[in-house]
């Protein structure tokens, strides 16, 4: 099942050079696309693609196009999303490093089907080595005609530009991004209006992930039908999973979608098992949002059904039993791991990363990580694994952006699957001592 | 609240990138580059943000200096307080923890004498632990300016921080 659309050419020395790119093919698709296809025809072929955004929610990407507000003589924006902070995740951070110019055609391509005359790329400040990488891509992509005024003679003009950000996970929420852009504090819109309406200095604009865009470009190469044979159901074509924790050989892997788990963790060809031989104890498949699973449930549905690498089959049995795809963050832990410490771990991330405009969010993050805290150092009671549960459900549904949901999410599923290991740490904390590593709690 | 800010001036060429980054944007929407000039603004002047450095930015820029500080006050990368030349952050987030991150930033604190949040006296390093970075399936890692640092052990570790001191390292991220 490996089907390569996206990194068929990052192990090629030089290919982040637009010379070495070109002569593996680069830049021949948005040529033929900007010489022989219309923007509206592009966009069609996306939507038959089925392609779903693989910043972390999946939505249909050419729907998402089509919805794009084109009134008269006001400019609209293409704006990727490259801000990829969501622990586990690092996917994007390889496809830019290793293949620049993939996500630079892929920009151009899709400007021309959206429309947009001036784009920009938001990358997390910490990847400044990264933006300089794609500098310098957009800057060989200038000189060689394929970006500025009439590109490559079709009368299309396109400006491209690197934005970095300073360090704020919130700012990879699509309208906290553009207020970031637009030089303010990351702190999301109320929606509506939409980006689509009302986006980057009001303008219409779409907001996609770095792999998302990058994805155009097999899916103009081969034309969209051709893509959606590719996956399982309406997991269409390919995805690269960020694999981290306790695995043998971490990285980055593209697989098709529809790949069995159990396939992906074990076979040498992925994960290669879990390291030292030792057994796993759960699995955070979609980035450190999405809830955790126990070994039974994430290589099994409840129903013994193989579970797959799909959107649907890891959300088979909802939250009850099942998960997410998100942004394919897959952290594997060991028999070892305190589950109770990676979940302080999260609740800590998020407590710091809250913008702090909704007191559910900005309160009741800091409240769980306090109570965590205080379980994982042994003074915990029965009560404050209840109050953990109350808390997350208080946040749930009573925020501005899906922050404060990303923030609940894992301390629901960690109770849920995990309770008894809570209940060990409150009534019991010297029998799980010895485990030190993991139990420690420290900075 | 305006102070002086006639001692703080851009370089000729951190100027020239200063202006190179406002003509990305339409000429009225300036104030989007206002993050990337505080990036240059921190690499050129010790490594962080003073309230002079902020009001010199706000005048680039003809905004008020309030619109500064709470951008700059917003985004963990930039420091509104000196920093040692050298700043050491490592992550600590879920992917590092499991692969071992603790032990580094224990093994750091010890080696530098001082907890994370703190400044060695020599003004050296100032040791910072930061959420993730993109860098989990390389765990456990620390930043150094721009440079990422990845598969950290002690014996790495040992051996970056002789290299910091020989070269009196300033780390910058841009
Ligand atoms: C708190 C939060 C953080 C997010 N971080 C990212 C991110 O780092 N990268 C990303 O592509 N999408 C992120 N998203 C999703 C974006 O809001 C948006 O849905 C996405 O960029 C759309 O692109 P896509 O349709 O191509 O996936 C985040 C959402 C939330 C609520
Ligand atoms: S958890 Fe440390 S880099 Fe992601």
């Amino acid at each position: 099942m490996s089907k390569k659309l996206l990194l068929k050419n990052d192990h090629i020395p030089g290919i982040n050079t637009l010379a070495t790119y070109k002569e593996n093919g680069g830049y021949a698709v948005l040529t033929n696309a900007l010489k022989n296809l219309s923007p509206d025809a592009i966009v069609e072929e996306v939507k038959k693609s089925g392609l779903r955004g693989r910043g972390g929610a999946g939505f249909p990407t050419g729907m998402k196009w089509s919805f794009l507000a084109k009134p008269e003589g006001v400019p609209r924006y293409l704006v990727c999303n490259a801000d990829e902070s969501e622990p586990g995740t690092f996917k994007d951070r390889y496809l830019m490093e290793r293949i620049p110019h993939l996500l630079v055609e892929g920009m151009i391509l899709s400007s021309f089907a959206l429309g947009a005359n001036t784009s920009y790329i938001y990358i997390r400040g910490e990847y400044f080595y990264v933006a300089n990488i794609l500098e310098k891509a957009i800057d060989e992509a200038y000189q060689a005609g394929y970006l500025g005024k009439n590109i490559l003679g079709t009368g299309f003009n396109l400006d491209l530009y690197v934005q970095v950000g300073a360090g704020a996970y919130i700012c990879g929420e699509e309208t906290a991004l553009l207020e970031s852009l637009e030089g303010k504090r990351g702190n999301p819109r109320i929606k509506p209006p939409f980006p689509a309406v009302a986006g980057l200095y009001g303008c219409p604009t779409v907001v996609n992930n770095v792999e998302t865009i990058a994805a155009v470009v097999p899916i103009i190469e081969m034309g969209g039908e051709e893509y959606a044979k590719i996956g399982i159901g309406k997991s269409t074509g390919t995805k690269l999973i960020s694999a981290s924790g306790h695995i043998n050989k971490p990285g980055v892997y593209e697989i098709e979608l529809g790949l069995p788990v159990e396939e992906f963790i074990y076979s040498e060809e992925w994960c290669g098992g879990i390291r030292g031989g030792r057994k796993m104890k759960a699995v955070v498949a979609g980035g450190s949002s999405v809830p955790i699973l126990p070994t039974e449930l994430i290589l099994k549905t409840v129903n013994g059904e193989p579970r797959l690498m799909s959107y649907e089959s890891l959300g088979d049995g909802g939250f009850i039993s099942g998960t997410m795809l998100g942004s394919g963050g897959f952290i594997v832990m060991d028999e070892e791991t305190s589950i109770v410490k990676n979940l302080y771990t999260f609740s800590r991330f998020y407590h710091h990363e809250s913008c702090g405009q909704c007191s559910p969010c900005r309160e009741g993050i800091g409240w769980m990580e306090r109570i965590l805290e205080k379980i994982l150092d042994g003074r915990g009671t029965l009560a404050d694994i209840d109050l953990l549960w109350d808390i997350q459900s208080k946040i749930e549904g009573k925020t501005i952006c899906p922050l404060g949901e990303a923030a609940a999410w894992p301390v629901a599923a960690a109770i849920r699957h995990f309770r008894p290991e809570f209940e060990a740490y409150v009534t019991n904390p010297d029998s799980i001592k010895d485990i030190k590593h993991y139990y420690r709690l420290k900075n | 609240m305006m102070t002086n800010t006639q001692d703080i001036q851009f370089s000729k060429e951190a100027m020239e990138k200063v202006q190179k980054i406002i003509s990305r944007y339409p000429s009225d929407r300036k104030k989007s580059a206002l993050i990337p000039i505080l990036h240059i603004a921190q690499a050129e002047f010790d490594g962080w943000l003073s309230p002079q450095t902020m009001d010199y930015v706000a005048s680039i820029l003809n905004i008020q200096s309030i619109e500064v500080y709470e951008v700059a006050s917003f985004y963990s990368m930039f420091n509104l307080e000196p920093v040692g030349n050298c700043l050491i952050e490592v992550c600590r987030t879920s992917s590092c923890w499991l692969c071992g991150a603790e032990d580094i930033i224990d093994h750091i604190e010890n080696k530098l004498g001082i907890s994370v949040g703190e400044t060695t006296p020599d003004g050296m390093f100032t040791l910072k632990a930061v959420e993730c970075l993109g860098s989990c399936g390389t765990a456990p890692m620390m930043q150094v300016g721009a440079d990422y640092h990845e598969n950290l052990t002690i014996e790495k570790v040992d051996n970056l921080f002789d290299q910091f001191r020989n070269e009196n390292k300033k780390s910058r991220y841009c």
